[in-house]
């Protein structure tokens, strides 16, 4: 049993540094399109908040739709401190810290919303996630934040209420955002993060604190009763979720040097959009999200030759995918199929 | 089970490696799908590899990025609608250096991811200029890769600061500090107003800089800012606040840095509380003859501060709105206006160089970044534009104000 466990997590790794891999010789003998190199980041971090998203969801059953406001703080809180020490450390060390950053403010706030809403049960997270991403996208565009001299001022009027001396610097610029962070995202440092998510999360699956959580999952009430602190189970999930979304978004800040809180990259849609990879990919099923995650995002970026349309089979393929994943009857199908060739396979082998 | 299992992990590792695999050729595939001549297609596929920084032999290669889905979708297109125009026209006359010039155009969604990845995939078929990206976000966030390649950018409309600030890129609009600085000049000089009462989009990022820097402008002004309101795109269908505050404040003139969109329904809000201050715009007021069941006559008086009317009678106008309303069906906006610019000042440029499509990406950044700051355009958005080595454009603004439901120069 155990040593299935470890196989299953060791294929997905497998998976991971085998693109990798292959992306990287793809890459060093010039086979690979600018297009595609492009790609590479974006895919990485896309496949690192499903991952996220899904121990919140599939793991821990709780269903949240403004993830895409953790991977916001992690963002923003990132790209200030890389734009504040951008001359004063060199490279690594700075990136680095603001991997700690990023994680960390959205660690904490994602204990902060859980503190209230988790100890309730039912739909209230997906109300106040969902709010929680609005709010956060709102607050920032609102913000403006500078530095100089005597340290940092902020304001929530405008850049001129800041009153800063003539050599300082205006950060966050309200709807302007952040722009000119340094460009320290790559892939190898993407696929790193994407392991390190993988492991902390297959392997919180696979401990006592895991089972705990998938038992609060499956059934509350008997999870109380045989002495599981629910809510602290809760916690630890949901916040460990937002955690490695904030790392998702400490990618996405220093691979995009203008950032903005706009919806198109922290709304309400962005969110369901990773929803959906986590749905497609199966719930509860950490490698689905990434397989899925790359997927479709790659899907209607490969299809720019069709121009419109790719808008539509983006779409027809969603349909086709929930199908072929959810349907009843797809499944009686699938399953009939795989017996028969397991039946001709061992007919083969024996 | 355990076999089951296998199998399964298997078939899913493939179909990850299938579809990595399946990736590359499909967008090989796309590539050649959305190149338009048949002939380049084995060209570009072996030049991909290298980036792309070689052309496919003797034309140009111009793309455009814009948001040509979506809800800003109306700029997008203008854009490289009018880039297309552009670059038929000048085929039409002979080409540049008597090289022809070849056109695609991308979508990002206004979206800045996408705009890089919609930048790779001009590299990708070959692009050597780029027009583009429409909006200001995806404009900064290309010309972080423009820079790393050298690959000379001149965006049409990207307005916000940021957008030149490196050496390899231009603009053919207002830059946002500009306008707000010559609204406040022009409503100084011309006495318009006594009390000033600022409604615009915080959300914005184009709506915001002009804001901020009309207010610093305003400093010592003949006029007062009594009330600066501001709305975001999540709350932008009712008014009455604004406009009351405005109203209450005393203020005879409302200053809208915004798009025209949210400008039709304060102009219509306005009328029905029966409050009527002078309005004045900048240029993403153009448009608002356009919007369907808006009542015209309520934006009679409007002035605004734009470097192009659609109406205006000068024979290069004339001629590009009709052309561009045979092919499109629709009146061209400012936004199409500078994209048309921007690929006659790519023209110019580079027959003040002498420049031929076999020189690399980077010769033809480093010439056009010369001829730039020396040659002296006109076009349809101003009769005389020249260049700073920053990028900014040196051009009159043009007031006009809107009279019997027609554009009418001010002064």
């Amino acid at each position: 049993m155990k040593n299935k466990k470890i196989q299953d997590q060791l294929i997905t790794y497998g998976i991971v540094i085998a693109a990798y891999i292959i992306m990287e010789i793809l890459i060093k003998t010039g086979n690979l399109s600018s297009h595609m190199k492009g790609l590479l980041v974006p895919m990485t971090y896309y496949a690192v908040i499903a991952v996220a998203l899904n121990l919140c969801v599939g793991i821990l059953g709780e269903l949240s739709i403004g993830h895409c406001g953790f991977m916001c703080i992690g963002a923003f809180f990132s790209a200030f401190f890389s734009k504040v020490t951008e001359n004063i450390l060199p490279t690594a060390p700075r990136f680095f810290l603001a991997f700690v950053i990023g994680i960390a403010f959205a660690a904490l706030f994602g204990f902060l919303i859980g503190v209230p809403v988790l100890r309730l049960n039912g739909d209230y997270l997906a109300i106040v996630t969902l709010a929680f991403g609005e709010i956060i996208k709102n607050v920032i565009n609102a913000i403006y934040l500078g530095i100089d001299s005597k340290g940092i001022h902020m304001s929530l009027k405008s850049s001129m209420d800041l009153n800063l001396e003539p050599g300082g610097e205006i950060i966050i610029n309200g709807a302007m955002g952040i722009t000119g962070t340094p460009h320290d995202s790559n892939f190898t440092i993407a696929v790193v993060v994407l392991l390190l998510s993988l492991f902390v999360v297959l392997n919180l699956i696979n401990s006592r604190d895991g089972r705990a959580i998938m038992a609060v999952r499956d059934n509350s009430i008997a999870a109380e009763s045989t002495g599981i602190n629910v809510t602290g189970y809760k916690m630890m999930a949901f916040t460990i979720s937002a955690a490695i979304a904030g790392a998702a978004g400490v990618l996405f800040s220093h691979n995009i040097t203008s950032l903005t809180a706009a919806s198109q990259y922290f709304g309400y849609n962005a969110s369901i959009m990773i929803l959906v990879y986590v749905v497609l990919g199966g719930i509860g099923n950490i490698r689905g999200s990434v397989i899925a995650a790359v997927i479709l995002y790659m899907l209607p970026e490969l299809l720019r030759g069709l121009n419109n349309y790719r808008m539509l089979i983006y779409a027809v393929v969603l349909i086709v995918m929930m199908i072929f994943n959810w349907s009843p009857g797809v499944i009686d199908t699938r399953k009939k199929l795989l017996a028969r060739f397991r039946k001709g396979g061992s007919h083969g082998t024996t | 089970m355990k076999r089951f299992k296998s199998v399964v992990s298997v078939m899913a590792a493939s179909a990850m490696l299938l579809g990595t695999i399946a990736g590359c050729g499909g967008n090989a595939a796309g590539g050649n799908a959305g190149g338009n001549a048949g002939g380049d297609a084995g060209a570009e596929t072996s030049t991909e590899a290298q980036g792309g920084s070689e052309s496919a032999g003797g034309v140009f290669k111009i793309g455009a990025i814009g948001p040509l889905t979506g809800g800003a979708a109306a700029y997008g297109n203008a854009v490289c609608n009018a880039a297309e125009l552009a670059v038929e026209e000048v085929n039409a006359a002979g080409g540049i250096n008597g090289y022809k010039v070849e056109y695609s155009k991308e979508d990002d969604e206004l979206n800045a991811e996408k705009s890089v990845n919609a930048y790779n995939t001009l590299k990708d078929w070959g692009m050597q200029i780029l027009v583009g990206s429409t909006t200001s976000a995806c404009s900064i966030a290309v010309s972080e890769y423009t820079k790393e390649d050298n690959m000379f950018q001149i965006t049409p409309s990207g307005s916000a600061e940021d957008c030149v600030k490196y050496d390899n890129v231009f603009r053919v609009c207002f830059s946002d500090p500009n306008q707000g600085i010559a609204s406040a000049q022009y409503i100084n000089d011309h006495n318009l107003a006594t009390k000033v009462g600022i409604i615009y989009d915080s959300s914005d990022v184009y709506s915001s800089g002009i804001y901020q820097k009309f207010v610093e402008e305003s400093n010592g002004k003949n006029y007062e800012v009594v009330s600066a309101e501001a709305f975001t795109a999540d709350n932008n269908t009712d008014f009455s606040v604004q406009l009351q505050k405005a109203k209450d404040a005393g203020a005879d003139l409302v200053f809208l840095p915004i798009y025209y969109k949210d400008a039709s329904l304060i102009l219509t809000q306005a009328d029905t509380m029966g409050y009527k201050p002078v309005f004045f715009g900048v240029d993403g007021m153009d448009g608002i003859l356009t919007v369907e069941n808006f009542d015209t006559s309520l934006a009679e008086g409007l002035m605004l501060l734009t470097p192009f009317a659609a109406d205006a009678t000068d024979d290069l106008t004339v001629n590009f709105v009709k052309n561009y309303q045979e092919k499109y069906g629709e009146v061209p906006n400012q936004f199409a206006a500078d994209a048309y610019d921007a690929v006659f000042i790519i023209k110019q440029a580079l027959e003040a160089k002498g420049a031929t499509p076999d020189m690399s990406t980077s010769d033809l950044c480093e010439a056009l970044k010369g001829a730039m700051t020396e040659i002296e355009a006109s076009g349809l958005t101003s009769a005389k534009m020249t260049w700073e080595a920053n990028g900014e454009p040196n051009k009159e603004p043009k007031a006009v104000v809107i009279k019997d439901g027609a554009y009418v120069t001010a002064d």
